[in-house]
């Protein structure tokens, strides 16, 4: 069973295999540059030239994609292929149970699916280690490990992504019996899953930390300013005080500590933005003087302080863990539709 | 004598549309039955429901002993050659063997390697690129070195052309005298049937309407010709199986082991086709339902 298996997986497998192996040839091959960088004075980021932007982001997208790659090209057709040919009624009529037949199957694939992507993503996390490391607030412009854009492509959870793109590939290949479709759908899920965690799941995996804050320059972050005029709503954002966190929400709360716009006199209060293109922008006051710090005192004053809600940089690992976890969980359950149907529903 | 397959009351639904209902049938072991009805008579479906590819929404269905599917051991015991003959097409011959020989414990190297010496079939060829009367005798193959104690076939000829056909039967009557193997086939063609079988099995619109030995069906239906008759008048111990009447004649098919004494029949013997025909045609009047004759009239 694992060689007939094995047998009809491996031009996908090759094909993926390439692929890693041609990345993790690239990605040796200019590391150790990015480490020797890391190891100069200063921020790495001041010494980072627009191929190694580049570089990040294509890992970024290489460990992003190779989930769905699985999910499409390993996991919708397994079944569904053998539905569509009828080659399942040959198959399921040897000496060997269709339990066994998928679990095998199943098995072997994710195996295969985990440690391909396994590997990329240590290729592509060895690479950006000297960048991750840094863990700038935003790295310079390159996001911090914490943040959704590369949570996803750091540690473990790109396997548990793997395993649960190839058995959702599996299970709506079943159903549909039609590989293309299936193909299809797997991908549309699949993106919406990959969409849905990190807006409304993964920030509730972990407690989260909460700060609140008196307005002050040092913790400021930016004032924004909507384009409808000085009189229209503003909002001002502080930062946690640490690199690296990712931050939830962000917002000012009245002394009773309930969620409030800012007062209206802070437009007066404020001097007018620096220039007229950046109006809708988040604006750094850096080399501002004392009117800014004035407007603060009244706030804080007034009882106004800024409340921020956020997932601390050391929970990087806590969190891997757990939604490497839900993902597990999720294949699991997954597989076990898949069992019940090969079981009862292809009758 | 044992049965390989017993059915009783054995009905198979999708959704609101009976594939099988109520099919109670005995299959003696070492024969060679023929499982024959018009497209559409539930003829997959039985046979699915023998291999365990399908699930019996009523009735109960035993093959070699055991629930079809249940286990490795019953698998093991059974061989299905499916309709259409199904194989791998990216799959070399070679391959295919190589996986029947390692999801098969009783699997037979010998058999299946002279089988494809003498079929002078290329090892290194991939099934796709084989001719369907190639492909089929490559599925019989692995069907047979499978060395099961029943070998089911659903249409495995209805797609070949006639040379084909003869050769793949030919093949197949071959590896029954060899192995002592019970066989399963269905078929449309009567024809097909006829030069393997010495069992047959007629089902039409789900209903088994007569099972025998070849040679008791050959013996006993005979073709009556004669001055217009009303059927009713027929003695007891003939059975009516089809009726035709013009002005002045009328042609029974009918069924009887006594010999026939009214002088005003000329009798003369049927094919196996004409028997197979005969209950094809014309529904049995006691077994169809009142709406459906209605329907017919």
């Amino acid at each position: 069973m694992i060689w007939l298996t094995w047998r009809q997986l491996r031009i996908q497998a090759a094909a993926v295999y390439a692929l890693v192996a041609a990345a993790a040839v690239t990605l040796a091959i200019t590391g150790p540059r990015l480490a020797d960088l890391a190891k100069l004075d200063g921020s790495i980021f001041d010494r980072l030239t627009q191929a190694d932007r580049n570089f990040f982001f294509t890992g970024v997208i290489a460990v992003a994609v190779a989930p769905a790659v699985i999910g499409i090209f390993w996991g919708a057709p397994m079944v569904a292929r053998e539905l569509e040919a009828g080659t399942h009624r040959l198959v399921w009529n040897q000496s060997v149970t269709r339990t066994r037949w998928l679990a095998t199957k199943l098995g072997v694939t994710a195996l295969a699916a985990a440690v391909a992507v396994g590997a990329l993503t240590l290729a592509v996390s060895w690479w950006s280690k000297p960048i991750d490391g840094a863990l700038s607030d935003t790295n310079g412009s390159l996001p911090a490990r914490m943040t959704p854009v590369t949570f996803a492509m750091r540690g473990i959870t790109p396997i548990s992504y793997a395993v649960f793109a190839l058995v959702l590939g599996v299970a709506i290949g079943l159903v549909v019996r039609r590989p293309v479709p299936a193909m299809a759908i797997t991908l549309v899920v699949f993106i919406f899953v990959q969409i849905a965690v990190p807006l409304w799941v993964r920030p509730h995996l972990v407690p989260t930390a909460e700060q609140t804050v008196t307005f002050n320059r040092e913790r400021l972050d930016g004032i924004s300013i909507n384009d409808n005029g000085p009189s229209s709503p503003m909002r001002i954002t502080v930062n946690t005080g640490g690199p690296g966190n990712w931050v939830l929400s962000n917002q000012t709360v009245d002394a009773t500590g309930r969620p409030t716009a800012l007062p209206a006199w802070m437009s007066d209060c404020l001097p007018p933005p620096p220039g007229p293109g950046e109006a809708d922008r988040a604006v750094v006051t850096q080399a501002g003087v004392d009117p800014i710090e004035a407007c603060f005192t009244r706030l804080n004053a007034e009882g106004y302080r800024q409340r921020v809600v956020y997932q601390p940089a050391k929970h990087f690992w806590p969190l891997q863990w757990a939604e490497t976890g839900m993902f597990l969980a999720f294949s699991g359950l997954l597989a076990w539709f898949c069992f019940w149907w090969t079981r009862r529903r292809l009758m | 004598m044992t049965a390989v397959v017993r059915a009783e009351g054995l009905g198979k639904r999708y959704r609101r549309r009976w594939a099988l209902q109520d099919c109670t049938l005995e299959i003696p072991a070492g024969h060679v039955t023929g499982l024959v009805g018009p497209n559409g008579a539930g003829k997959t479906t039985l046979l699915s429901l023998a291999v365990g590819l399908l699930a019996p929404t009523a009735g109960t269905i035993e093959v070699c002993g055991g629930r079809p599917g249940a286990d490795a051991a019953q698998l093991a015991k059974v061989g299905f050659v499916a309709q259409d003959t199904p194989t791998y097409p990216g799959l070399t011959i070679a391959e295919h063997l190589r996986l029947g020989a390692r999801l098969n414990p009783r699997w037979d190297k010998t058999v299946a390697q002279s089988r494809i010496e003498r079929l002078n079939l290329d090892p290194g060829q991939r099934a796709g690129k084989l001719s369907g009367g190639q492909r089929a005798q490559l599925a019989l193959t692995l069907g047979l070195a499978k060395r099961p104690e029943l070998l089911i076939l659903d249409e495995p000829v209805s797609s070949l052309d006639p040379l084909a056909r003869r050769e793949f039967l030919q093949s197949l009557m071959e590896a029954v005298a060899e192995h002592e193997l019970s066989v399963l086939l269905s078929s449309h063609v009567v024809s097909d049937l006829e030069r393997v079988c010495d069992h047959l099995v007629v089902l039409v619109n789900s209903v088994v309407r007569v099972e025998g030995d070849v040679e008791a069906l050959l013996s006993t239906h005979h073709r009556l010709t004669g001055p217009t008759y009303d059927t009713s008048r027929l003695p007891a111990d003939q059975q009516l199986v089809s009726a035709s009447h013009t002005d002045r004649q009328s042609t029974l098919v009918i069924r009887t082991d006594a010999p026939i004494l009214d002088p005003a029949w000329t009798v003369s013997q049927l094919s196996l086709e004409d028997i197979v025909l005969a209950y094809m045609e014309r529904p049995a009047l006691p077994v169809v339902p009142k709406q459906a004759l209605e329907v017919l009239r």
